[in-house]
């Protein structure tokens, strides 16, 4: 008990200091993902620091578990994760999106740690169920996660993936919707509703579970339940905030690219102190 | 002449999956029309159906292959290069995810299906993307060949074929030409064991005019270079450019440098495929030879049999033979 206090006392400083991340190097380069990067940051958390089985130095091991980030353009969140892991220097992170960067605005092969290039919406989910399909073929003991945003399931392409997952009982296979319910234009209910989506995700045979996209010890007993039953996919709807943990940008549509002020910058590191 | 390409490609790949475990198909509920059902019933394990999902189809594909194993995502071409063209270029190409996609049926395999079964802007679009080589095969040997190369690439490559019956080899030793054996004869003797991934194949030697043609495109070149030299004594070369991208420009400019007309043959629009990257060769290396494309026209295409089709558009034998003689005018 007082390990697992601990853990997540580790876990939170680690939260705070990839938001002030997050933060710090979207304001350097006047341009990234603000809103949904502090919106799945600890989902990313719990993944790489207490879930999955990658680091620097089993990235080339074709046993390590496998990150396909389907929503992209959150790659800020992901950029600070692998730092802070090792793959490469924070500093690189000051080029962000500048001139001949590897590190752009969406996830590439170029940067260490990231497995696939996404950025177009609807792709990531196919290409883990295909992962993971080979996975078992192998008899291998690999699981494959990804995060979706909540507008991206608005593509089709999301849901001949969902039918093939079930279809091959691809129990390594995880899907985390980032459900912060607020996309470029507006909320989902208004721009494209997806509610019941449990129900729907059931009935293409998942297994789906309710979280707290927030809470670091919630997301990881989630996790850990993985297949949360056998024979199906994984289907964690992790209820989130974007622009958590800033006030001023919480729950605000304008942030979901937007670059603070000098002024903003301050009171987000105050605040994340 | 009795089997189609596409039979030749489901064989290769039975052979190499009888040593290949990593050799993995995957189908868009389409196992019978790439002649795939006899690969499914010998090797279960190495078939992944995916029902009828093309966009699913690519993005398994390339998860499949970023794991190791040696993918050919099989599937009409009309809708694996439509359909599912920005799985092709993210997850494929951008990823550099080593799928050896298949485009079944190309062209206007279907006929009188129409064109919403037509790929007649396949080329053109994947001539476009950065990462893949586009691949048509002539004959049997050329699939083969394509096939079993592909296997064993470690970047994307399409490959796309027809369902008609084709000729083992397209292939006539200079002794075999009339008037055929010139001086870029030398060094083909009886061999035929040529094929690379790149590189154009001189078929038929001749002096007076080149065809340079792709896929079925090749086959009525050939016979209309028959004719022309039985009927008119005119002497032509034949050259199957098999490999759309990356393109042979040092066969293209040797044979272009005789000064003789050439005339290109695809089973495409004439817009953007093996028509237009030939003159773009041609034009920035400053040659001037005569010049034609032939090809399907920016034009509601006219049902019928893919025959039909060709001979309507100048892509028999005879629709050649006339094009070559206004040309030589």
């Amino acid at each position: 008990m007082k390990e697992d206090t601990l853990i997540a006392t580790s876990l939170r400083e680690k939260s705070l200091l990839y938001r002030r991340n997050i933060i710090k190097y979207i304001y350097h380069a006047k341009a990234g993902h603000t809103g949904g990067s502090l919106s799945i940051v600890d989902i990313l958390n719990v993944l790489y620091n207490e879930i999955m089985q990658v680091s620097p130095e089993n990235f080339t091991s074709p046993t390590r578990d496998r990150y396909v980030q389907s929503k992209g353009h959150c790659v800020e969140a992901l950029y600070v994760v692998l730092a802070d892991l090792g793959f490469f220097p924070e500093e690189d992170l000051r080029t962000l999106c500048q001139y001949e960067s590897a590190y752009i605005g969406h996830p590439t092969k170029y940067v260490n740690g990231i497995e696939q290039n996404t950025g177009g919406l609807g792709h990531g989910l196919s290409i883990c169920a295909g992962m993971a399909l080979a996975a078992k073929k192998d008899h291998s003991d690999v699981k494959v996660y990804t995060i979706l945003g909540d507008g991206e399931l608005a593509e089709g392409s999301n849901w001949e993936a969902l039918m093939f997952a079930a279809h091959y009982h691809l129990d390594n296979l995880c899907a985390v919707l980032d459900y912060n319910k607020l996309q470029i234009t507006s909320s989902n209910s208004e721009v494209m509703g997806l509610e019941p989506i449990d129900k729907k995700l059931e009935a293409f045979g998942w297994a789906v579970r309710h979280v707290d996209g927030h809470n670091l010890e919630e997301l990881s007993a989630t996790f850990k339940a993985m297949p949360f039953e056998e024979g199906k996919p994984s289907f964690v709807i992790a209820h989130t905030i974007k622009g958590k943990g800033v006030s001023y940008m919480e729950n605000v549509l304008k942030w979901h690219h937007g670059v603070p002020t000098e002024e903003q910058y301050e009171l987000a590191m105050t605040e994340l102190a | 002449m009795s089997k189609s390409n596409l039979e030749i490609f489901s064989e290769t790949l039975q052979n190499l999956a009888e040593t290949d475990r990593q050799i993995t198909v995957v189908t868009s509920d389409s196992r019978g029309s790439g002649k795939l059902v006899p690969f499914g019933q010998r090797f279960p394990d190495q078939i992944v159906e995916i029902g009828i999902a093309e966009q699913n189809l690519v993005g398994v594909a390339s998860g499949l292959a970023s794991m190791g194993k040696k993918t050919f995502a099989v599937s009409p071409a009309c809708f694996l290069t439509a359909r599912s063209l920005e799985q092709i270029k993210n997850d494929v190409c951008y990823s550099d995810n080593a799928v050896k996609l298949v485009g079944i049926s190309a062209g206007v395999s279907y006929g009188a299906l129409g064109t919403t079964h037509h790929s007649l802007h396949d080329y053109a679009v994947l001539r476009a993307i950065h990462n893949i080589t586009i691949v048509a095969p002539a004959d049997h040997y050329e699939t083969a060949h394509a096939i079993r190369l592909a296997a064993e690439m470690t970047t994307p490559i399409y490959i796309r074929f027809g369902k008609k019956a084709m000729p083992e080899t397209l292939f006539r030793r200079p002794s075999q030409v009339e008037g055929g054996a010139g001086e870029d004869s030398q060094g083909m003797g009886e061999q035929t064991d040529d094929f690379q991934l790149g590189k154009g194949r001189i078929l038929r030697h001749g002096t007076q005019l080149t065809f340079m043609a792709s896929g079925e495109g090749v086959l009525p070149c050939m016979e209309a270079a028959e004719l022309l030299q039985d009927r008119h004594h005119i002497s032509c070369k034949v050259i199957s450019i098999h490999t759309i991208k990356p393109l042979d420009t040092r066969l293209i400019l040797e044979s272009a440098s005789s000064g003789q007309p050439i005339i290109t043959v695809e089973e495409h629009s004439v817009h953007g495929g093996l028509g237009e990257a030939v003159a773009s060769v041609l034009l920035q290396s400053g040659c001037h030879n005569k010049f034609k494309i032939m090809g399907l026209p920016d034009d509601h295409t006219v049902s019928g049999s893919q025959a039909e089709i060709f001979s309507h558009y100048g892509l028999s034998a005879e629709g050649l033979t006339h094009e070559v003689l206004e040309i030589l005018k």
